[in-house]
């Protein structure tokens, strides 16, 4: 069903789009863009599809989300070009002024919450649809997320699906040098989720861990990821949370994904 | 107030099942109605009120209008960022419904006082203030804004069942209501939400008036155009509110003048900041109001 090396060239390709973009933008949070591109291709290539909905809660993350979206045809090459230049729509913290895209963030911490109330309303209206939503580790420190998480498992949201970009690394720091998340499988079977631990490059097991069964109980798949993915000077490092890529660096980045 | 509310909202739930009723864990004795008649419209988010708008976000853009009910700084200060990103930006049917207007919760201290959410709501762009005088101001604000689902902030006095217009006025956003209005004069008083009650027991005393009263229930930063043409026509407005001048309804009538040429003067009666950390009854408190 899942053709591996198709949907890993694709990656390739979408990791490439995100580095010249940034380049020429200038912009930053290329490393936070570059964690999630696994998982947003396999969320939009075989769930987001009819009345699923998703919501990228990270919106710091938004090239990978728009480059995305134009994968998908939400929107052109010639409005995603537009990235960092006067007058585009795509700001540079993800805008539902931008066709596909469901909600606004950028203040983290907002996705969830919303994301939960999406879920109930599918719940009041007795309906299948499922609502997906990606947050970064960096939101486990809000009390919004773990507030939502006591709503949804109160009210047995098992249709909503938070997906945590675990690449350890947030805006200062590792994570663990900020806060004490772990051990976040325990805490968040605790709260009453449904866990799943992934390698959150892994397109069979994020395949998998999308699949939501009917028990109640709201999924949250932990997808451990490497924040810079794919380019490995980037790879683990803070400063690729706020710097973009020179020329030659951008050079270099492209050799190294090829 | 609230009571009405709740029976209001009783019956546009019969109508409508898209009504959506959160609290974060408030309403003792007020929204037990509401929760019996409709159980699967009804939610407690528990005491959380930026997840709470959150949720509610999410359910009015999957089709809900959401009324949140709560006390004062709970669902406006506590969650501004929410009420500010994901309701107003967003433009989603949300009401937020706020008990305790001004000083309304007296003893229960600054904490439960509202006397700087007017400065706050009507800094959102798409968000429409609704601040009724009396109950028929408040049935027409309901009726309002279920026909207009839009971002809203309805404020309430905590338990007033004053009455002032023998019925529902025709109210709608920005215009003046006529209390009372004497062709020769010069001078009104323009107020809005429950302190109109306060404004005639006070400012108003005998039958010789030489001055006439206004009320405007519906108001926000998209209607300040139509105010001119209202203030022109006085040589004086006395803008009386229960809450700080900074930021509050006399603000906005000023602003609403910018770039105009007027000669009207604009006098404000609000709260004064005294009143932090007072202890004493509505009726007492109110006394700050100079």
């Amino acid at each position: 069903m899942i053709n591996k090396k198709i949907i890993l060239n694709i990656a390739k390709n979408i990791r490439i789009k995100i580095l010249e973009l940034s380049n020429k933008a200038k912009s930053s949070h290329v490393g936070s863009s570059l964690s999630a591109v696994e998982i947003l291709l396999v969320l939009y290539k075989f769930f987001i599809k009819k009345k699923n909905i998703f919501i990228l809660s990270k919106g710091h993350a938004c090239l990978v989300y728009y480059c995305i979206l134009n994968k998908f045809r939400y929107i052109n090459l010639k409005t995603l070009n537009s990235y960092g230049k006067n007058n585009s729509i795509l700001m540079s913290h993800v805008s539902h002024k931008v066709p596909g895209v469901e909600f606004s963030t950028g203040s983290l911490g907002h996705g969830l919450p919303y994301a939960t109330g999406r879920a109930l309303a599918e719940k009041i209206n007795f309906t299948n649809n499922k609502i997906y939503v990606l947050i970064s580790d960096g939101e486990l420190n809000e009390g919004t997320t773990w507030e939502s998480l006591l709503f949804a498992t109160f009210n047995k949201l098992d249709n909503l699906c938070i997906i945590i970009d675990y690449n350890k690394i947030q805006s200062l720091d590792f994570t663990k040098n900020i806060l004490k998340i772990e051990p976040l499988k325990k805490k968040l079977e605790s709260f009453g989720c449904n866990v799943k631990n992934i390698n959150g490059h892994n397109i069979n097991e994020i395949y998998r861990s999308l699949l939501l069964s009917k028990n109640n109980k709201p999924t949250a798949i932990i997808a451990n990821t490497i924040k810079g993915k794919g380019v490995k000077f980037m790879e683990n490092k803070i400063l690729w949370h706020y710097k973009s890529p020179d020329n030659k660096q951008l050079k270099e980045a492209i050799k190294s994904l090829k | 107030m609230r009571d009405i509310f709740i029976d209001e909202l009783c019956s546009a739930a019969e109508k409508n099942k898209n009504i959506i009723l959160l609290v974060n864990d408030l309403g003792f004795g007020v929204v037990e109605k509401f929760c019996t008649k409709f159980p699967n419209n009804y939610f407690n988010a528990g005491i959380s009120e930026q997840s709470m708008i959150g949720y509610a976000a999410g359910l009015a853009a999957s089709g809900k209008h959401v009324f949140v009910y709560s006390i004062a700084n709970f669902p406006t200060f506590r969650c501004a960022e929410q009420l500010r990103n994901d309701i107003d930006y967003h433009n989603l049917p949300v009401t937020i419904v706020s008990v305790g207007a001004g000083v309304g919760y007296g003893n229960l201290g600054y904490t439960h006082h509202g006397l700087q959410d007017y400065s706050l709501m009507r800094s959102f762009p798409n968000t429409l203030i609704a601040s009724p005088g009396d109950i028929m101001e408040l049935k027409g604000c309901i009726k309002y804004i279920l026909k207009n689902p839009q971002p809203s902030y309805l404020r309430l006095d905590k338990s007033t069942k004053y009455q002032v217009h023998k019925n529902i006025p025709n109210i709608s956003p920005g215009r003046w209501i006529k209390i009372f209005s004497k062709t020769s004069s010069k001078k009104t008083y323009l107020t809005t939400g429950a302190v109109i009650e306060h404004t005639i027991k006070k400012f108003i005393k005998n039958n010789n008036l030489d001055f006439s009263l206004h009320t405007m229930p519906l108001w926000g930063m998209k209607y300040k155009k139509y105010q001119y043409n209202y203030i022109s026509k006085y040589k004086e407005v006395v803008v009386v509110e229960d809450h700080f001048q900074d930021g509050g309804f006399q603000s906005w009538i000023n602003e609403s003048l910018n770039k105009k040429d007027y000669k009207t003067k604009i006098l404000s009666k609000s709260i004064s900041s005294k009143v932090v950390g007072k202890v004493g009854s509505q009726e007492f408190l109110m006394n700050y109001l100079k």
